[in-house]
């Protein structure tokens, strides 16, 4: 009897460990609503048009994430989402392969801000700041500073935990222009005066992690302003019948790109994949669903004009936008996100 | 402690009865709270629900994410349990024949797991198994959840062992029995419940447990338990209650199966005619 | 390897004592003593190793490390150190191991990263003078303490994750000192897993001493009624129960609908992301653990010897304190070693209830491992967690005798 469940065992070890060895594409992007959009106008299309069986996997982003993997040798990840200082950071680490311009249409098919030696464009899109109408019935917020108004609008604030847009938003509310808020974020003194501003504020806030959570937060009134991705806010709007409402003074503006992970055992489904999700006419599919910029070329003449107005790329929208600087990012994502935890672990 | 005859003995005997009601309502409110939220027709995460539905568990059984977590955690589940079970009772039962030297050291060993904090392991183990291909596997996970629920089969089968007449054995002997079919023949069907108990709280174990699968499991092996952890910090919906329910009569299937086995183990013990 | 060699020494040992039994008992013990020797007690071992280590600098750049180990630390190094890092800087960035030791030594001077990098990507032309060049890059290689970090990462053996994790490093001259308020987080978050360790063993204790007592006094029949509450829980999925205390404490969750509704509260209350909630079901969570072995051992106390002191005039509350409670004090003591050894390596309830300042220690270790490659600040923490959990588990297993008493 003991032999003969030992045997099953080692029968099943035997079974399972094949499905290690050749595992599937593994797709990460940032969950919720936006992963929803994906899934129905990238992910399902792509495994039925090419017969690629993809998985799904989110994440809510950090370099470390990334070079932890690639580290720890089991990397799991195959096509990434990820930010623009996690692009220019790992690409500079050597976590991504380089993009094969040829397999996926050539440099010349995208927006020229979208094209990097490490990665792809995926979305344009804008840190807004959020509130809901059925909560804040009279007037409502209109700047980051009356983010920090807590009297005018009492309750808990959500904010994105890391450093990387606290310390501007913080910058921005305390009175300083757009234009000034990097000069001043690389002198100690500005970030000194960034973290103060974020004192003020540290009893009211909620740190959120991913993207879904922010439109989740303001329906349950567990907070009452939020930063968020305007995508998300526009989509419970849309899909779950909410009236939040989108401040796009000051957002911060910035692109997200597609990256394979170095060593990728996937490496033509993965370019497969990227092939794919760079058709116009697949990238045109994406902002009625949830409302962000595409960089494919041509993708912008087939959306719907009531559905850019929505969208961060709008020259309304994106006129007072601060645009998030990678450069400095680069520099000092490792060193400002030290300091954030420590001073956040108090 | 006498049944109170004062006024105020009665009181205080109130007073802890009453206590003791609240804290024992307190242990299952909770548990038993999420049960009717999953059958909520609408989204809301509170009471009262809007009518009854079975949407939720519409979409638990229709969405690939559960069903593939579902999957993968009685897979990984059945391959810890059988080996576990199977090394546990062998160790446990060799513990119990003699007292081996260096004793202490064997059963610091056998029960590290139990002691060693759940993040501790499931790093540790991410740094031996990645290098050698066993993080991302089914393989890996199944080897990880071994190395947790073994103790709990050792201690398990060592309780009934520690009741079980040794002399049977040596009238085995005497017959003309080797030690291998003594232990098949007399030892086995004798402790077999509590072997079987054993095995109940291996899979319980691995049912359970979500931090080693956070660090160990690719995307292909994720748990029902990795899959609540994801959907609690991402997607908050019902469906979470449905897969909580699920799991809770699970648990209590488990539980009332491992009951019944004491019981049996205890009637086998009394039959051998132990003290 | 070193677990082959202990198990043949196992084996050896028990062939010299003699005796078929005990080689049968060896050899049945063996494949789950090896397998745990090697499939975790091993990997465990290894993950506390890279807690002492510092592999990331000598490996990334050996000539610099080697030409290190003559400097003095007093003054800057020689003209060899400064050629030596820019051939190991030129070495690393072709091969694209810089930013190991780069992400290294910036655990010790936060910025160093940045100075690696910069460095990197403006160095001198073959023949120039590496000194000035790197001087002009960034003044900080003018600087003793740059090349001090270096020296201290330079390996084999370090005990700087180990200083940090009691937030300690060790200045330019190599003395022991507080890291930066900035930086300094540990004890803090070391102070906090213990309190919040014993203040859900003390809930727990005085939620569970009267349950188990009143459990303990009824007869075997009825007590089993009421011990399936106990069980249930006992049973029930962790993830379970924190999700189960997720939906009751959100903002618009069901006991804030209930307060609302009852009109206890106006607005509704902030319970989830707080420390409120992640004892609370820590509480909730670990209370069988007391109530168990609380009931095994007043099960066991003779419910004649109440009767005798009361029958001697001693008034309820006086019997309780000389007689029950003193017997009851090695159940006291397990169960509340079992919910303070478990509390401390809690990681799952509070990350999903706890706000930021209210994880402990495993979310660090968890944090430091997945989130960022700080390895050895993970395996530090690792140790510190372990080294208590083991040394409470001792008393516990010394107290209760129960690992004995159940496999002997």
């Amino acid at each position: 009897m003991k032999p003969l469940i030992l045997a099953a065992a080692l029968a099943a070890a035997a079974l399972a460990a094949p499905a290690a060895a050749a595992r599937d594409l593994t797709v990460v992007s940032w969950g919720g609503a936006y992963q929803d959009a994906q899934r129905a106008v990238y992910f399902q299309p792509f495994m039925q048009a090419r017969g690629i069986r993809l998985l799904e996997e989110t994440w809510d982003g950090g370099v470390g994430v990334l070079r932890a993997k690639i580290q720890s040798g089991a990397n799991n990840w195959d096509v990434v989402q990820v930010e623009s200082e996690e692009l220019l950071v790992g690409c500079e680490e050597g976590l991504f392969e380089r993009i094969d311009w040829a397999r996926i249409g050539g440099r010349a098919a995208y927006r020229e801000d979208a094209a990097h030696e490490c990665g792809v464009g995926a979305i344009y899109y804008s840190f807004i700041l959020a509130y809901d109408r059925a909560r804040i019935t009279g007037e409502g917020p209109r700047s980051w500073a009356d983010f920090w108004d807590v009297q005018r609008f009492p309750g808990k604030r959500g904010l994105r935990r890391g450093p990387k847009t606290n310390l501007e938003i913080a910058l921005m509310a305390d009175g300083v222009p757009a234009a000034q808020v990097y000069p001043m974020l690389r002198t100690e003194a500005g970030v000194e005066r960034a973290f103060r501003k974020l004192d003020a504020l540290r009893p009211h806030l909620v740190w959120w992690t991913a993207g879904s959570q922010p439109p989740q937060l303001l329906a349950s009134g567990e907070v009452a302003l939020t930063s968020a991705y305007n995508g998300r806010i526009s989509a419970a709007n849309r899909n779950d019948g909410r009236n939040f409402a989108i401040v796009w003074t000051n957002n911060l503006y910035t692109i997200d790109s597609w990256v394979i992970m170095k060593g990728s055992p996937n490496l033509a489904q993965a370019y497969a994949f990227l092939a794919f999700v760079g058709q116009p006419q697949a990238q045109a599919q994406l902002p009625p669903r949830i409302p962000y910029g595409v960089p494919a070329i041509g993708a912008d003449a087939l959306i719907p004009a009531a559905v850019k107005a929505e969208l961060p790329t709008t020259e309304a929208n994106i006129a007072t936008a601060l645009h998030i600087d990678d450069a400095f990012w680069l520099e000092n994502i490792d060193r400002l996100t030290q300091r954030f935890n420590a001073w956040a672990a108090r | 402690m006498s049944a109170p005859r004062t006024p105020l003995g009665r009181l205080g005997r109130v007073v802890h009865w009453a206590f003791t009601l609240a804290v024992l309502a307190f242990l299952v409110a909770p548990i038993l709270a999420i049960v009717p939220l999953s059958f909520s027709a609408g989204s809301f995460l509170h009471y009262p629900l809007p009518g009854l539905s079975l949407q939720w568990y519409r979409e638990f059984f229709g969405s690939p994410f559960w069903i593939d977590s579902v999957v993968n955690s009685l897979i990984i589940g059945a391959g810890a349990t059988a080996l576990a079970t199977t090394l546990g009772t062998l160790a446990a039962f060799g513990l119990w024949l003699a007292r081996l030297p260096g004793r202490g050291v064997v059963v610091a060993v056998l029960i590290a797991p139990m002691v060693v904090p759940s993040v501790v392991a499931a790093v540790g183990l991410l740094f031996a198994y990645a290098p050698v291909g066993l993080a991302n596997s089914h393989a890996g996970m199944i080897l990880a959840h071994t190395a947790l629920a073994a103790p709990f089969v050792v201690v398990t089968v060592s309780a009934t062992l520690s009741g079980f007449d040794r002399t049977l054995l040596r009238a085995a002997a005497a017959c003309g029995a080797g030690p291998a079919t003594a232990f098949r023949r007399v030892v086995l069907p004798l402790i077999a419940p509590g072997v079987a108990a054993g095995a109940l709280f291996a899979f319980a174990i691995s049912l359970d447990e979500v931090v080693v699968a956070l660090f160990l499991a690719g995307p292909g092996q994720r748990t029902l338990p990795r899959q609540m952890f994801a959907g609690l910090n991402d997607n908050l919906s019902l469906a979470i209650a449905a897969a909580a329910t699920i799991l809770i009569a699970l648990s209590i299937l488990l539980m009332a199966s491992v009951g019944w086995l004491r019981g049996r183990a205890a009637r086998l013990a009394a039959r051998t005619g132990q003290p | 390897m070193a677990e082959g060699s202990a198990a043949a020494g196992l084996a050896h040992r028990v062939r010299r004592t003699g005796g078929r039994r005990r080689l049968a008992a060896a050899l049945l013990v063996m494949p789950l003593f090896v397998f745990l020797l090697v499939g975790f007690v091993g990997p465990i071992a290894a993950l506390l190793a890279r807690g002492v280590q510092d592999t990331e600098v000598p490996r990334v750049l050996p000539r610099v490390t080697a030409a290190l180990a003559e400097w003095d630390g007093r003054g800057l190094p020689d003209d060899a150190a400064f050629a030596a890092l820019v051939e190991d800087l030129r070495a690393a960035r072709a091969a694209g191991t810089l930013a190991q030791a780069a992400t290294r030594l910036n655990y010790d001077i936060n910025g160093f990263r940045t100075l690696m990098f910069a460095t990197a990507r403006r160095l001198p032309v073959p023949g120039e003078d590496a000194r000035a060049a790197l001087i002009a890059a960034d003044p900080a290689w003018g600087e003793r303490a740059t090349w001090a970090a270096i020296r201290r990462a330079a390996g084999p053996v370090t005990d700087f994750y180990l200083l940090a994790a009691l937030d300690l490093k060790r200045d330019t001259d190599g003395a022991i000192v507080a890291a930066p308020a900035e930086q300094a987080i540990f004890l803090d978050v070391l102070a906090r897993t213990f309190g919040i360790s014993a203040l859900v063993t003390l809930l727990c204790l005085a939620a569970g001493y009267p349950v188990a007592a009143l459990l303990a006094s009824l007869e075997p029949r009825r007590a089993a009624v009421l011990f399936a509450f106990v069980l249930l829980p006992f049973w029930t999925s962790l993830l379970v129960r924190t999700a189960a205390w997720v939906v009751l404490l959100q903002r618009e969750g069901v006991v804030n609908a209930a307060l609302l509704g009852l009109g206890l509260v106006e607005a509704p209350l902030q319970m989830i992301f707080t420390r409120f909630a992640v004892v609370l079901a820590m509480a909730h969570i670990l209370l069988p653990f007391m109530i168990l072995p609380l009931y095994a051992v007043m099960r066991a106390i003779p419910p004649g010897l109440g009767r005798a002191a009361a029958s001697l005039g001693a008034p309820p509350w006086l019997a309780f304190l000389r007689v029950t409670w003193p017997l009851s004090l090695p159940g006291v003591a397990a169960g509340s070693l079992m919910v303070f050894i478990q509390a401390l390596g809690y990681y799952i309830t509070p990350a999903l209830l706890g706000g930021a300042s209210d994880q402990m220690i495993s979310w660090f270790i968890a944090f430091y491992a997945s989130r960022t490659v700080n390895w050895g600040m993970a395996a530090a923490l690792s140790a510190l967690l372990l080294v208590a959990t083991a040394a409470l588990y001792a008393v516990y297993a010394r107290l209760a005798g129960e690992t004995q008493a159940r496999m002997a």
